[in-house]
């Protein structure tokens, strides 16, 4: 077994019997559920919307190619430097590069999950920067020296209590248990580091070839703030993150909005080409962008699952998701958690560590149901499921397949087979029998009938 | 070794040699009509300049913002001079747009031109900052900005209070609509940051429960003129 599979397993073990803690997630996304219905019911045609913003990311992907240099040549036209990370450490060296020939001190961060993705927080610590996150519920996960829950709503399983806590202890306030207070305390906290940052570090939601823009989503503000005042604008992005047009952002913004959080739109939905231009009065002097690939061209050289790479991150997939309601986000051990986490880990870090995850779903489709992009999520964790088989069968898949497959083609010992079955079930089901015994603890296996189908579809035509 | 580039765009070539089937659409079928990246099937954004104003009301409305209508550019300085006074502002930003000036001119409190470059320390003292708008976005109650016409990047984000002053022309149905124009009007020479303002700064990153005034302003006014 993966040390990520027993550890996984024993972490989903644990939070799924926290009852406490699994109705507060309920609670908190009931209110998601009502927005979000409500904003849908505003499209005219929800599902033809899905189909417009599916293909939007269909064309841009399968043309990747020919999209990224337009898109890297109008970036730089506008003023930007380009760099490009095979991987994770090839990224964070280019980061820590600019941090040095920049002389920073301070850098000021809006939520990027793709730098949690190069542990890049860590990297600058290490190499002696001050590095604070600015989005309230990254700041929040970052004193409490815990991953994100959520790769949207990265403190949703954090009580207001806790908060009001951790504020205490780090930032000296008095307590309090309203959120309204809370996050005022970290506004003000917060404003200052703005305005004293050398740097700032932003992610990109879509690349804009036609333009060179980048665009960045986000509700608090702390993302323009990131990018108007501090000396050096750094954008971390996966090279997918690609549309071909300015008008595909009319379709995609609203979706992500609604999908991911239950909003018309999201509050700041800010375009950036290049840096401080000629005449504006602000902004920072120089823009850099990181396209990271790190794994992601091989999802690309996987045709029946290069949809995955269609994903806008919205979330909305974890939401839905009954395996991510009862175990939580911090159970995954990935930088994206649910559905969609479980889909493009295994690509991302490896199928035979991380397939484990593919069986971490009912196979429910809601997560299918619910993309904004239409990713055919829950057979691609069917497919994973089946390449792991393929790859590196374990010997309880060959003993069990290679069992199933050779009885199955001889129909007198399949019938002897289902004979001998349920004439011992009664004696099975008290027998502690490996595999079968943690599945019987919660449940009760079924009386065998006394006849099979077989016997009885003889007697209907013969009796 | 070959840079980075180069193996990235190998690898993507390589990649890409085999195609991926184009997604089934069931509306395809149904329809007999093609899938584009089109508008019809988005929210409404208006058929009549009439429409579109009442979308943009009931849209702003819930977003939290407030949409003061005004007839003429006096009734406009009126309005902020009393939200300025009602507020007790002591020191209010604006951008050097002749709107925008005209009614900074009648501000009861100093204001301050924050068109040349300036130091954020002072920026972030100030109570409020006016700056005007690219375009509004009924569909949505988004309010466009941009480096070019608001003042820069950081006047509409900054101070606590944002108000933005606008002709009722100004407004458009849909953001596909604000997309055409902002492409028509800038071209290739982009300004630096345009941002869609979608209601006050909000977060509900505490139990899911909705707080304005995040790190942006904690509330949006939009005065339209005409």
């Amino acid at each position: 077994m993966s040390d990520a599979k027993s550890i996984f397993l024993k972490d989903a073990t644990v939070n799924a019997a926290d009852g406490d803690q699994r109705a507060f997630i309920r609670k908190a996304l009931g209110g998601y559920y009502l927005n979000r219905d409500l904003q849908k019911a505003r499209f005219r045609d929800w599902e033809r919307a899905r189909d417009a913003a599916s293909l939007a990311k269909w064309t841009a992907v399968n043309d990747l190619a020919n999209q990224l240099a337009k898109f890297t040549d109008n970036f730089e036209r506008n003023g930007g430097v380009v760099h490009w990370a095979r991987d994770a450490a090839e990224a964070r060296a280019i980061i820590l590069k600019i941090a040095e020939d920049a002389k920073a001190k301070a850098i000021v961060k809006s939520k990027c999950m793709t730098s949690e993705e190069i542990h890049l927080n860590d990297a600058l610590e290490q190499a002696g920067y001050g590095v604070v996150e600015s989005d309230l519920g990254e700041f929040i996960q970052q004193l409490r020296k815990e991953a994100p829950y959520h790769f949207v709503f990265p403190c949703m399983h954090v009580k207001r209590e806790a908060i009001s806590e951790l504020f205490t202890k780090h930032l000296g306030t008095a307590p309090t248990d309203s959120p309204e207070e809370l996050t005022m305390i970290a506004r003000r906290h917060l404003r200052q580091l703005y305005v004293d940052a050398d740097i700032g570090i932003t992610g990109a939601n879509f690349l804009v070839a036609e333009t060179g823009q980048i665009s960045i989503t986000e509700n608090e503000g702390n993302a323009r703030l990131t990018a108007a005042l501090p000396r050096i604008h750094i954008a971390l992005s996966g090279i997918e993150k690609v549309v071909n047009n300015l008008d595909d952002l009319a379709v995609l913004l609203p979706m992500l909005a609604t999908a991911g959080a239950g909003q018309p739109m999201t509050c700041y939905n800010t375009l950036y080409s290049g840096p401080r231009k000629k005449g504006e009065c602000d902004g920072p002097e120089e823009f850099h962008l990181v396209l990271l690939d790190n794994a992601r061209t091989q999802l690309l050289a996987d045709p029946e699952q290069r949809d995955a790479l269609h994903c806008i991150r919205c979330g909305a997939c974890l939401n839905v998701c009954p395996i991510f309601k009862n175990i939580g986000g911090l159970a995954y051990g990935t930088t994206y958690q649910g559905p969609i986490g479980s889909v493009i880990t295994p690509h991302l870090r490896g199928l035979k560590q991380w397939n484990h995850l593919s069986g971490a779903s009912s196979l429910c489709g809601a997560c299918t149901d619910a993309c904004p992009v239409r990713i055919d999520l829950h057979h691609h964790l069917l497919h994973n499921r089946r390449n792991a088989a393929k790859a590196a069968p374990t010997w309880f898949d060959r003993l069990f397949h290679g069992g199933f497959d050779f009885v199955i083609r001889r129909p007198r010992l399949f019938a002897f087979g289902g004979k001998l079955f349920r004439a011992t079930l009664p004696v099975l089901q008290k027998l502690p029998l490996p595999y079968l015994r943690a599945w019987m603890k919660t449940r009760d296996l079924p009386k065998a009938p006394a006849k099979s189908f077989r016997d009885q579809w003889k007697e209907t035509r013969h009796g | 070794m070959a840079d980075a580039r180069s193996d990235i765009f190998a690898r993507i070539r390589e990649a890409l040699k085999v195609k991926a089937p184009k997604p089934h659409f069931k509306s395809e079928e149904t329809t007999g009509q093609p899938v584009v990246v089109g508008k019809p099937w988005l929210p409404d954004g208006g058929e009549t300049a009439a429409a579109s104003l009442a979308i943009l009301a009931e849209q702003l409305a819930k977003l939290k913002a407030v949409l003061v209508r005004v007839p003429d550019e006096a009734g406009a300085a009126q309005a902020v001079a009393e939200l300025a006074r009602s507020k007790a502002w002591t020191r209010v930003a604006y951008h050097g747009d002749p709107l925008v000036r005209s009614v900074a001119r009648a501000l009861p409190c100093p204001g301050w031109e924050a068109d040349a470059s300036f130091e954020k320390q002072k920026l972030e003292g100030c109570d409020a900052g006016i700056t005007s708008c690219e375009s509004i976005v009924a569909q949505l109650g988004s309010i466009l900005v941009s480096s070019a016409s608001s003042g820069g990047r950081a006047l509409s984000i900054l101070p606590h209070v944002h108000v933005v002053v606008a002709r009722v022309d100004q407004v458009v149905p849909d953001l596909a609509a604000a997309l055409e124009q902002v492409r028509e009007r800038h071209g290739e020479r982009m300004p630096s940051m345009l941002s869609f303002i979608t209601g006050p700064s909000r977060t509900g990153d505490i139990e899911r429960i909705l707080v304005l005034g995040a790190h942006g302003p904690k509330e949006l006014y939009l005065v339209l003129v005409g």
